[in-house]
């Protein structure tokens, strides 16, 4: 119930964080809205000497039209990326998925950034994210770096961060037909983690909790740029899938519920375009 | 005109509102000032010798006050000495605990049962230093092979308490070795069905405050029977009248805060011996490993009958999975045997009940406590009869349900029926809910073979309640002499509204106005006579009390009224909308309540009541369950939920309906989300609330009640149980709504929880024959 | 109630709750939960769960509705916490949400209820006129065992029908 003891630490700035982050090396992590990270130290999953609070950090907290595409802000928190009225017009799927995360109170302090630095499987957004082919800006001591999505997420809870990078910005471009979207999350309860989610943009289709990482259903994806139909294409949706089997659903019910999904987003994903 | 059966919002809430409910963590007595907080050190392998507990580490934390175990509890009174177990005497017809080869210890001794038993307690200063501390106390364990299934029991290869010389603790009922009763039938149906096991999960955890003071003790305890309470905590070494336990408000109890738990004897002692107040506050993984937990049944069954929809015959085998200890005997499978044949009249019923023991919690009441069982598995049982005649299920019900000119009904397992409108009830829910038209749009999606199916789900119930009507209820009613009263009850509520319902009863009889009236439960110390909540029990025995009550401080003050208007005893009336002393044909004198009871000696007229009754009470009902199953994915969505729950005459709908919905909310997640999970070594694989399934808003209908009002002639009220009759209905409604969703597919049967995956694997099955 | 004796409060935290500004030095690990309970002395925010799952503790944070057990008191340094204490008027007038609740029986054993009313408090300003699927959906963080949410819902409908928050 009780995190074990740590120092805590307030960075005002990127800046600072780095500097922060430099000065406490490994034994620090980043707190951004703490609905990832808190809970796992109150279990004593983790034990963090040092949180390196990065609450007051204003500047990372925007959502901007940049023409091309949309640029957030890595501490902009869920409830401002689902009721944006930028992404409401230009990234639907975005704000709806941001609406689809935990619960309201969970939305109001989570952030898109910590989301995917937290980098779980089991989450809607990073799923999302790659479906759109989103950039993630990264600021460390020796400078800053783009990472493209796909290349973002390596394995269990572990991203392209080196340790004391701080992720600033996520870049998604704007998709050609932004209503060609659908995000199904399946759970038993409201509440839950997807059991199994699907993230479509257009013929991009990405799957929650189908493996070690967020991933592309790549072999779905190919079948429909060769000409497929949607459900020869759904057919194929849990090739190249590692999906695990815990209290939730075996991994032959995910990989069931995989192809029904993947159908299902692609039909509704043609519909509203 | 008499407030009762009116609607009346409750007099609990303001307070509940704006302050915030007072639960023991939120106490704050002088006599609690210093406390050390406890932190338990818990077993975190299922079935395991402890070879060795190191607290050296613990002990050198700040803040740390003592580390204790087993091993320092020498100054308790020793246990009973074990007698011999034997296996074919019969079985306790009460919640006893066996006790003997068969006992359960305060801190464990020398082996662990289950993974959350609690094996040292920690005392810190603070909270938080307790947690650090007892994360450093260190166990040894010399694991022992795992019993982590009824089967593994019954195999009797590891034995949990091997001086009983087996894992079968109890066992009773009928013979059911008798085949011929299936010998006339033309359809006879057989089958296993799972009831299972379920956290009670109450939103406020167990927790306790214990100080001592002069050689007695004081114990806060978040608890459904502060009486019961003080008695288990006589396990302390003193008499009762030297200890105080106070049940402040109570933050849910479903049955598993009946009294109290090993936990809060060893903080009362814990208190003794460091000399230091203490206070303990159970955390939700705590509460979900080592509070008990419910249900947890297996069944085989059999039902015979004819053609034409006459149940003949039913025969019920009952399986109990009773945890590592056997905090309730037999009790809860009695229940189930006893009430197997629910609201049919079969001519021929045979139940019996086995229980083992198993390295997991400790299983004891929870919200119906052995009736839902019953309820859920001749519901399924009818259904497939139903089924296998091809009849509808509603159809079959009416043809087999007890009629209302055979009450009072004994059944052939016993149960004593007092009043029943089985049918009527049906009637009701089935116009409510559309029956027709539902069973029309079922048929045209399963005619366009829509992937949304349709499932409509009948339950038809009768339960027990008050069922230890002999032990009764008290109720001391003051009337003061500024005209006001005050009720000390036996009941003790944790949510239901009583001082609400109780103030409405004084006002209903005495015309002393609600606000009036002040409603004291919870203290021994005020109340050191009582039973407390349980068993749906406390309005028709804790709200007779009162009843009865009120009309002997009524009697009591006509004779000092006449006294005072000089007049007849049998000239004075008391108007009971006003609240006035009268003499009849005298419109201008009145007395009020003050000045009669200024009469009284000292100025309070008081009446002490305890309210028996000679039996239980068997409130009954119908519900109906509206869902929609994706076939694709083996989704259930709850679409409506249409009950007509009978408890008699309703005191006031609002807490009456409270209840109902409260009970079908549980009892729809039994039937749809939650289930208790071990792995194969006993490991407990639903100990947080991310992985166990409580139910919640989202996944849930608003509900359509519909009214049905039938008395008892067993207490002056007229009124049965309602607490746990929404669950006990909810469950078999909702199962057989799922089941019926997928039957065209071929699907006959699926075990809670309806998850998605176990209808779709069912689905998969039934298209592969 | 002194549960944290010296040598432990590492952080200085000043918030102003329902109004009051309450500054003390607290350890860093500090849940903000804890803070209201026992250093503010508002113990009607409750504990119910360790993962973040069942909406008890929940108060409002800048006025947004947030989990407080997931919440570190020194995250809520400088800000503004409203528990069910301050919801009612100085004049002691239950809030709109409150007296729904108590009008609907949106609650038995109250446990659930400070952060169910809080929830719901910030629900309507975010969506004055929710449906009620709207607001079962809303609601989904927040447990309750006894009600059966049906007159939670009720409540939250006729808080919002009759006005909303004002």
């Amino acid at each position: 119930m009780i995190p074990p003891a740590f120092t805590y630490v307030r960075a005002s700035s990127v800046d600072d964080a780095l500097g922060l982050a430099a000065e406490h090396g490994e034994d620090a992590k980043y707190l951004a809205g703490g609905h990832s990270l808190l809970p796992l130290m109150k279990l004593r999953f983790a034990s963090p000497a040092v949180l390196i609070d990065l609450g007051r950090v204003g500047e990372l907290s925007y959502i901007r039209d940049e023409g091309t595409h949309v640029a957030i802000g890595a501490l902009t928190r869920h409830h401002d990326v689902e009721h944006s009225t930028v992404l409401a017009s230009e990234i639907p799927l975005l704000a709806h998925t941001a609406g689809q995360v935990g619960d309201p109170q969970i939305r109001h302090r989570g952030t898109i950034g910590g989301s995917v630095a937290h980098g779980d499987a089991a989450s809607d957004l990073p799923a999302a994210l790659l479906a759109l082919d989103a950039t993630f800006v990264v600021r460390g001591q020796s400078g800053t770096r783009s990472v493209p999505a796909a290349e973002f997420f390596k394995g269990i809870f572990e991203t392209a961060l080196e340790p004391g990078e701080l992720l600033t910005e996520i870049q998604v471009p704007k998709p050609a037909a932004p209503a060609a979207w659908s995000f199904q999350k399946f759970t038993k309860r409201a509440i839950d983690w997807a059991i199994v989610g699907v993230a479509v943009q257009g013929h991009a289709i990405a799957l929650v909790n189908m493996g070690s990482v967020p991933m592309r259903a790549a072999a779905a994806e190919a079948a429909l740029a060769s000409g497929a139909s949607v459900s020869d294409a759904a057919a194929l949706a849990a090739e190249g899938t590692s999906a695990g089997s815990d209290i939730h659903a075996s991994k032959e019910f995910r990989e069931h519920l995989a192809r029904v999904l993947v159908k299902r987003a692609l039909d509704e994903a043609a519909a509203r375009s | 005109m008499s407030i009762l059966g009116t609607r009346v919002i409750r007099t609990e809430d303001p307070r509940l509102l704006t302050a915030g409910g007072v639960y023991v963590d939120d106490v704050r007595e002088p006599e609690l000032d210093g406390a050390a907080r406890a932190t338990f050190v818990r077993s975190t392998v299922a079935h395991a010798l402890i070879t060795g507990i190191d607290a050296s580490a613990a002990l050198e934390q700040p803040g740390v006050i003592a580390v204790l175990t087993a091993a320092d509890m020498t100054d308790l009174p020793p246990p009973p000495p074990p007698g011999e177990f034997d296996p074919d005497a019969p079985p306790s017809e009460a919640p006893v605990p066996l006790g003997g080869v068969w006992g359960e210890p305060l801190l464990a001794i020398d082996r662990v049962r289950f993974v959350g038993e609690p094996v040292a307690i920690v005392l810190t200063d603070s909270t938080y230093q307790g947690e650090d501390a007892a994360e450093l106390v260190s166990v040894d364990y010399a694991p022992l092979p795992a019993v982590a299934s009824i089967d593994a029991a019954l195999a009797d290869e590891s034995l949990l308490f091997p001086d009983a010389g087996t894992n079968l603790c109890q066992k009773g009922g009928h013979d059911t070795s008798d085949e011929s009763i299936f010998d006339d039938c033309e359809i006879v149906v057989e089958g296993d069905i799972v009831n299972q096991r379920v956290a009670c999960l109450p939103m406020e955890g167990r927790s306790t405050a214990a100080a001592w003071r002069d050689g007695k003790l004081s114990v806060w305890a978040s608890s459904q029977n502060a009486q019961i309470a003080r008695f288990i905590l006589t396990a302390i070494g003193l008499p009762p009248d030297a200890i105080r336990v106070v049940a402040p408000d109570v933050g849910g109890g479903f049955g598993a805060k009946i009294g109290v738990d090993r936990e809060s004897i060893i903080v009362a002692w814990a208190a003794k011996h460091v000399g230091r107040p203490v206070r303990w506050v159970e955390t939700r993984n705590e509460n979900l490993t080592a509070m008990t937990q419910g249900r947890a049944q297996r069944h085989h069954i059999k039902i015979g009958g004819t053609r034409d929809g006459h149940i003949k015959a039913y025969r019920l085998n009952v399986l109990q999975d009773t945890g590592a200890y056997a905090r309730m005997g037999g009790f809860l499978p009695s229940l189930t045997v006893l009430m197997a044949p629910g609201v049919y009249d079969i001519p021929a019923v045979q139940a019996d009940y086995k229980v083992v023991v198993t390295d997991a919690t400790p299983i004891a009441a929870y919200r119906g406590a052995g009736r839902p069982e019953a309820a859920a598995t001749i519901e399924r049982a009818v259904d497939w009869f139903a089924a296998e005649a091809g009849l509808d299920p509603a159809d079959v019900r009416k043809l087999n349900f007890i009629q209302p000119d055979q009450f009072p009904f004994v059944t052939k397992t016993g149960a004593p029926y007092d009043s029943g409108q089985y049918e009527a009830a049906l009637d009701k829910v089935l116009a409510r809910a559309g029956y027709e038209q539902l069973r029309a749009e079922q048929a045209r999606r399963r005619e366009s073979g829509d992937v949304k199916q349709l499932g409509i789900g009948l339950a038809s119930y009768v339960e027990v309640t008050a069922g230890d009507a002999a032990a009764g209820e008290t109720c001391k009613l003051e009337v003061h002499s500024d005209g006001t009263a005050t009720v000390y009850t036996g009941s003790s509520a944790h949510g239901q509204g009583h001082h609400t319902a109780f103030a409405m009863l004084v006002q209903s009889e005495l015309g002393i106005p609600m606000d009036k009236v002040e409603v004291i439960h919870g203290d021994t110390d005020l109340i050191p006579d009582g039973v407390g909540t349980y068993a749906s029990r406390s309005l028709q025995l804790g709200g007779s009390a009162v009843h009865k009550a009120a009309i002997e401080v009524k009697d009591e003050a006509a004779k000092k009224a006449a006294s005072l208007f000089e007049a007849a005893e049998a000239d004075i009336e008391l108007d009971a909308n006003t609240g006035l002393w009268q003499v009849r044909g005298d419109p201008d004198k009145s007395l009020t309540w003050a000045a009669v009871a200024s009469e009284a000696e000292g100025g309070t007229l008081m009446a002490f009541v305890r309210f028996t009754q000679t039996m239980p009470t068997f409130p009954f009902g119908s519900q109906l369950s509206l869902v929609e199953v994706d076939t694709e994915t083996g989704k259930v969505t709850l679409l409506r939920h249409v009950t007509a729950d009978d408890a008699g005459p309703v005191l006031n709908p609002v807490l009456m309906e409270g209840q109902r919905h409260g009970g079908i909310a549980q009892g729809a997640a039994q039937a749809l989300c939650e289930e208790v999970l071990y792995d194969a070594d006993g490991n407990p694989l639903t100990s947080t609330l991310a992985d166990y399934g409580a139910i919640t808003a989202a996944e849930l209908p608003s509900f359509e009640l519909e009214t049905s009002e039938t008395p008892t002639t067993l207490n002056p009220l007229g009124v049965k149980g309602i607490g746990e009759a929404g669950t006990i209905g909810a469950t078999p409604a909702v199962q057989n709504a799922v089941v019926d969703a997928v039957s065209h597919l071929g699907v006959r049967h699926i075990d809670m929880p309806l998850t998605p995956e176990r209808v779709w694997t069912a689905i998969q099955k039934a298209s592969a024959k | 109630m002194d549960r944290y004796p010296e040598g432990e409060r590492e952080v200085k935290v000043e918030l102003t709750v329902n109004g009051k500004d309450i500054t003390a030095d607290v350890e860093d690990r500090m849940l903000l939960v804890h803070f209201l309970r026992d250093v503010a002395n508002l113990t009607a925010t409750n504990i119910g769960c360790e993962t973040t799952s069942c909406g008890a503790c929940t108060v409002l944070l800048d006025g947004e509705s947030v989990k407080s057990c997931t919440v570190l008191a020194a995250q809520a340094d400088g800000r503004s916490v409203t528990t069910l204490e301050g919801l009612a008027s100085d004049s002691g007038e239950m809030h709109p949400v409150q007296k729904a609740f108590h009008e609907e029986h949106g609650l038995q054993c109250g446990y659930c209820t400070p952060g169910m009313v809080m929830a719901i408090v910030s629900l309507l300003e975010e969506n004055p006129s929710p449906t009620e699927e709207q607001v079962r959906a809303g609601l989904e963080g927040n447990i309750c065992r006894c009600t059966g949410y049906h007159n939670i819902v009720r409540a939250a409908l006729s808080a919002a029908a009759n006005g909303g928050n004002s």
